[in-house]
């Protein structure tokens, strides 16, 4: 360790990190405030006197029992769950399939192909969204959960394999040799000693994945149109705004319940997903 | 219980590299044979083609009377032991050990006995239910050695199983293969780079070099009558004295002449070094055939020099000198006294003297 | 020894048996995840292509107009001011985001008490759905009920209301702050990963020699982290140089269609219009931008590989 002086420490690490804790945290305690702030309270300018922003004396429930009760929010929280988890294990699969295609098995044009499927990965949903709502129309999945599961894995299987390719690398080849010996097809070396010895790959991968899909907005927007079909991020931005009236408890109970989901399954696992997180930009 | 057959054995790499070169090789039913050489000679790809994890690109190579070129590894009825031991980190000792046994469907009831059973020998018994972390290194390979020995296959493979341990265990190790091998009777092929566990293993012994078979034989076959150069170099330690020699007559009598330096050629040699009259040869003697010469040593195998460095080891004395241009050992009795830059006399085992050929490098 | 194994051949399928060729089952294993990317990558990829030279209508098939509709875009303010922004808002983001980004991950890469909590809870703002969190921000800079124009207010700095997301150069950078905020921890946590690869002694030996803390940063630090920094750098602009969730519920391009990025514009013309063709020549202006710096990043990777 190099040694440094108290006041230097404060000064360099303290207070530094003091303000990227609350520059980062912040706008989650304000989600928080608001959605828990009678309406009475909520609208008062910033000028008023009485304007008390960071705390609220009569916190209330009436914002989320307004949720669940005018929207389909539950339903909107259990298709997002589904989607994410239906499109996480698809690609999971594909991305476990290819990423050990890919690291393991000598064939004409792997090389190439692992380009390709880098080059999908970098591939923005916004480039692709107009021409994809149409094909999704014309397969009549438009308005199903088909729709999303299907699309979502287009971002979701690159990420995979690219991740999964990177771990079995780095499994001992002659694991499988052995399994090979021992009577296994290469097939069944595959699915009974590769897969289990890279869970926590595969972990990292799913938790990495199921995160990104929870997240996903714009195919969802464009390709969901009926209320109770629609995702969290959907849900919340197309029916809680009526028109220019925005209904801020509400949306902001309504961002706090979509994030909890996700924020659990994170923390549960925040070592997967760190390993999944770095793993996504290993060259 | 099968002989292993290869014939005009060929493997080209994609990027062109030739590992092996027409090999040819008979092992016998319940032979133990060791092919030995250094780094890169073609030795472990040969044993992975046997197995069926390298493509063979020409030749064939059978087991018992089938030609196996196209069959799977897993159709071959061999066990493998590999260097780095290959446990499934997942599975317990005895899902290990049983793991070979269930993919070709044996009844539970026999697998268990079949494992005990391989345990027991192996003394593995109370670690069954561990998982390999929790092994030390002796262990795993003990394990290693028991995934192989339950599934009671034709013929095992072992690439470098040993190199893995300390020089201790390793030494341990090789003689309870060599003992379970006795016991067992499978035919055996084993890989490795070091010629002492080739020279106490082996029933016989191949010598690899750069792709080719330098010469098959028993240890002591390889020890006394080195079919080239590299193996008398490669087998024995410390290795093989070796020297630049003319071949001269005087008087007509042959002598070895090199930089202050002249042996008589020794009469078994006579005939074939007289084909070389005139011409150069490479004469090749090993430390322990050099000795401190007394009165009663014929003068044509003696020379004098001067010694360099005195390295004793207790059960013996080595002394490097050098002699004709070339840095040499001599091993001799550790009751002599010589300090190192004495001036002394040596004495040369006619018996064991070797000629090799200078461009071929074959024996003579 | 006791007999072989029950039935040694023919244990197995023919089918499975067949998968025993490498390259026959490389391509069963491909095939899933390769149509999947086909049919929703590839194929409206060259939907795209032709779309942007018809004059295709939802509901209208159009027909073939060459470069027209690339034309009128270029001679659009809208995309014209839509492109400026999203360079702008690429640009800055991702320099924020970088130094931002190092400043936390060489913070994290101290040992602390509350350490594991402190860097959980940092990657929040990036695993949280952008839109949820976007719209706390939008109400944070509500013109009226704006928690910082009260903060400003009541500690003395302004006397009148900050125009935060009505005024349209005042957006877009109340836009590259909020799209900081949600990057920055994704290059914290990958620069902190890099960073945990250097070896400490490194930095010993460099104290050791008398190098000052900015010294050690830029001649020890700084030079091996930049491989990982050029990656992550990559990922970001085309994320960014993307983006559409962010202004989509911040600003909805407005005020005055100022704030717009090629995707929103494009969303707007191509969906809520229902020009689709022109809408597919508007994502089509990302394209050249994206490719080359995937092309700069694979040229990138081919050259690690052959050291």
């Amino acid at each position: 360790m190099v040694i440094e002086r108290k006041w230097k420490k404060w000064l360099m690490f303290y207070i530094p990190m003091a303000v990227f804790i609350v520059f980062t945290l912040f706008p989650f305690y304000w989600m928080a405030v608001t959605a828990m702030r009678p309406d009475g309270e909520l609208y008062r300018t910033f000028r008023q006197a009485n304007a008390t922003p960071f705390w609220t004396l009569e916190p209330t429930l009436e914002h989320f029992k307004g949720l669940l009760q005018t929207t389909a929010f539950p339903q909107w929280l259990w298709n997002t769950m589904l989607i994410a988890v239906v499109s996480t294990i698809i690609s999971l699969i594909c991305g476990m399939f290819a990423g050990y295609a890919l690291a393991r098995l000598k064939f004409r044009g792997s090389e190439f192909l692992g380009t390709i499927i880098f080059i999908t990965y970098l591939v923005p949903q916004t480039l692709l969204f107009i021409p994809l709502a149409d094909i999704i129309r014309n397969m009549q999945l438009g308005n199903t959960p088909w729709a999303l599961m299907l699309t979502y894995p287009t971002f979701l299987i690159p990420f995979c394999t690219w991740l999964l390719m990177g771990y079995f690398k780095t499994i001992p080849r002659e694991l499988e040799e052995c399994a090979r010996i021992d009577g296994a097809t290469r097939f069944g070396a595959m699915i009974r000693i590769i897969f289990p010895v890279a869970i926590p790959g595969i972990l990292s991968a799913g938790i990495f994945a199921f995160t990104l899909s929870w997240n996903e907005f714009i195919y969802a927007l464009i390709f969901m149109s009926s209320a109770e079909l629609k995702t969290v991020p959907v849900g919340v931005v197309s029916e809680l705004i009526r028109g220019d009236i925005f209904f801020w408890g509400q949306l902001m109970a309504g961002a706090l319940l979509g994030s909890i989901p996700v924020a659990l399954v994170y923390s549960f696992f925040v070592e997967y997903y760190v390993t999944g997180l770095t793993g996504s930009v290993k060259g | 219980m099968a002989n292993v057959t290869i014939r005009d054995l060929n493997k080209n790499y994609d990027n062109g590299f030739h590992a092996v070169k027409d090999v040819n090789l008979e092992i016998r039913d319940k032979e133990f044979v060791v092919l030995v050489g250094p780094s890169g000679c073609g030795k472990t790809t040969t044993l992975r083609m046997v197995a069926g994890l390298e493509e063979i690109t020409s030749g064939q190579i059978l087991i018992g009377e089938n030609v196996v070129n196209d069959l799977p590894p897993m159709d071959r009825n061999i066990a493998m032991v590999f260097q780095n031991y290959a446990l499934y980190p997942h599975k317990s000792v005895y899902q290990n050990m049983a793991f070979g046994l269930q993919m070709r469907k044996y009844p539970q009831q026999e697998i268990e006995k079949r494992v005990r059973e391989a345990a027991d020998i192996l003394g593995i018994g109370p670690l069954l239910d561990r998982k390999p972390r929790q092994l030390s290194g002796g262990q795993r390979q003990r394990v290693a050695v028991g995934r192989a020995i339950v599934r009671h296959p034709e013929v095992f493979l072992f690439d470098e199983p040993l190199s893995n341990l300390d020089a201790q265990l390793r030494v341990q190790m090789r003689v309870e293969l060599k003992r379970l091998h006795e016991r067992l009777e499978t035919t055996a092929i084993y890989v490795t780079h070091d010629q002492v566990e080739a020279m106490t293993l082996g029933d016989r012994v191949v010598v690899m070099k750069d792709g080719w078979v330098q010469q098959v034989g028993e240890p002591l076959e390889l020890y006394g009558k080195p079919a080239n150069r590299f193996v008398a170099g490669f087998i024995g330690s410390p290795s093989m004295n070796f020297v630049d020699v003319i071949i001269n007559e005087l008087g007509g009598a042959l002598y070895a002449e090199a930089q202050m330096l002249r042996l008589s050629v020794p009469p078994q040699h006579q005939d074939r070094v007289r084909a070389h009259l005139g011409g150069r040869l490479t004469l090749g003697v090993r430390p322990e055939a050099l000795r401190l010469a007394s009165g009663a040593d014929p003068a044509g195998y003696c020379f004098d020099t001067a010694v360099d460095v005195v390295e004793p080891l207790g059960n013996e004395i080595l002394l490097n000198f050098r002699a004709g241009g070339a840095p040499m050992v001599a091993r001799v009795d550790p009751a002599v006294r010589v300090r190192a830059h004495e001036n002394i006399r040596l004495a040369v085992d006619p018996a064991r003297v070797h000629f090799f050929d200078e461009k071929s490098a074959a024996a003579i | 020894m006791s007999a072989a194994a029950p039935t040694e051949r023919g244990r197995v399928s023919p089918l499975v048996r067949l998968l025993e060729s490498e390259s026959v089952l490389a391509t069963a294993l491909l095939v899933p995840g390769v149509l999947i990317l086909v049919l929703f990558i590839a194929y409206p990829f060259v939907m795209a292509l032709w779309y942007s030279l018809t004059s295709i209508r939802v509901g209208e098939a159009g027909q073939f107009v060459g470069l027209a509709n690339f034309a009128k875009a270029w001679n659009d303010t809208i995309f014209q001011t839509a492109f400026k922004n999203t360079v702008f808002y690429t640009f800055w983001a991702t320099i924020f985001k970088l130094a931002l980004g190092m400043w936390l991950a060489l913070l994290l890469n101290r040992s602390f008490r509350f350490k594991r909590i402190v860097r959980a809870s940092m990657l929040l703002p990036f695993i949280i759905p952008t839109v949820l969190s976007a719209f706390a921000w939008r109400w944070m800079f509500d013109p009226t009920f704006s928690v910082m124009n009260w903060v400003l207010y009541h500690s003395g700095v302004i006397t009148d209301r900050l125009p935060f997301l009505s005024d349209g150069d005042w957006a877009m950078w109340c836009a590259v702050a909020v799209n900081t905020w949600r990057g920055m921890p994704f290059f914290a946590i990958t620069l902190l990963a890099g960073l945990q690869t250097i070896s400490p002694d490194l930095h010993e030996a460099a104290a050791l020699d008398g190098a000052s803390a900015w010294h050690r940063f830029w001649h020890v630090t700084w030079p091996l982290l930049l491989p990982v920094t050029l990656v992550v750098v990559v990922f970001s602009v085309i994320q960014t140089f993307s983006d559409f969730q962010l202004i989509y519920v911040l600003t909805g391009g407005g005020p005055a269609n100022s704030t717009h990025l090629i995707a929103t514009y494009a969303y707007q013309v191509g969906v809520a219009s229902g020009l689709l063709g022109e809408g597919a020549a508007l994502s089509l202006f990302m394209f050249p931008v994206l490719f080359a710096v995937v092309w700069v990043q694979l040229r990138y990777m081919k050259r690690m590989e052959g050291h």
